[in-house]
């Protein structure tokens, strides 16, 4: 229940937030230094960054819980036990990846 | 419709029904999240891999056809699976045909915008516009 609306809630950021993000990064990445230097200004920037972080967690959330569906969609994973063990490893297991990920990006940074 | 006692029972049932097309829109909802799965991961650690994420560097890496051919099928699919994904949520929600209608059509204008200009930056990019 909870992943489900995890689901659709991080489909909905990633299309709308991520899209917009992807789109802005790769035009100002083409539109020379100035352009370039207020996107990097804005990402890492405390509200720039919680975008980041959370667009990140909602890409490997949904990148999870898209997987269970396609195994779903198999007719598999439908057993009670099992199917909320899967669940808890989605959000599990995109926590982990986000932190790791955010971890060494900054590690680098420094 | 007319849905009188002269109505047959074919009549009666007339476009109640599915628009027969909906198992071709999950299909695709399903490839195109197939195909993210690879091109997701593979940004992540393409930007993973890179030496340093300053704008030079990301021009060389998107001018290389392995950085611009593997990015351009990203945007492509992401903007689609973005709008198939947006439909079934305005689907469930929007019920009344005409805003139905209205929402949908803005988000397929806005998502073709959008990939459209995420299209010609990356384009800019690859064919060497900019130096």
């Amino acid at each position: 229940m909870v992943v489900s609306i995890l689901h659709r809630a991080t489909g909905t950021a990633l299309s709308v937030a991520g899209l917009a993000v992807l789109t802005w990064w790769l035009f100002a990445t083409s539109s020379g230094p100035e352009a370039y230097a207020t996107f990097t200004k804005a990402a890492v920037s405390p509200l720039g960054l919680i975008v980041l972080i959370g667009l990140t967690w909602s890409f490997f959330q949904h990148l999870l819980s898209g997987v269970r569906h396609l195994v779903m969609d198999t007719g598999r994973a439908f057993e009670l036990g099992i199917n909320k063990t899967f669940a808890i490893l989605t959000i599990v297991g995109s926590v982990l990846l986000t932190a790791a990920l955010w971890i060494y990006l900054l590690g680098v940074a420094k | 419709m007319s849905v009188g006692d002269s109505s047959t029972p074919l009549g009666k049932v007339r476009g109640l029904g599915s628009a027969q097309h909906g198992g071709e829109h999950w299909l695709t909802e399903r490839v195109t999240s197939i195909a993210l799965l690879l091109l997701g991961t593979w940004l992540v650690a393409s930007l993973l891999l890179l030496p340093k994420l300053d704008q030079r560097t990301l021009i060389e890496w998107l001018h290389a056809p392995s950085g611009a051919i593997p990015m351009a099928l990203l945007i492509v699919i992401a903007f689609k699976h973005a709008l198939d994904g947006m439909k079934v949520f305005v689907d469930d929600y929007v019920h009344e045909p005409g805003n139905n209608f209205v929402v949908n059509t803005l988000l397929l204008f806005l998502a073709v915008s959008g990939g459209a200009i995420a299209l010609y930056a990356l384009a800019r990019i690859a064919f060497g516009a900019v130096a």
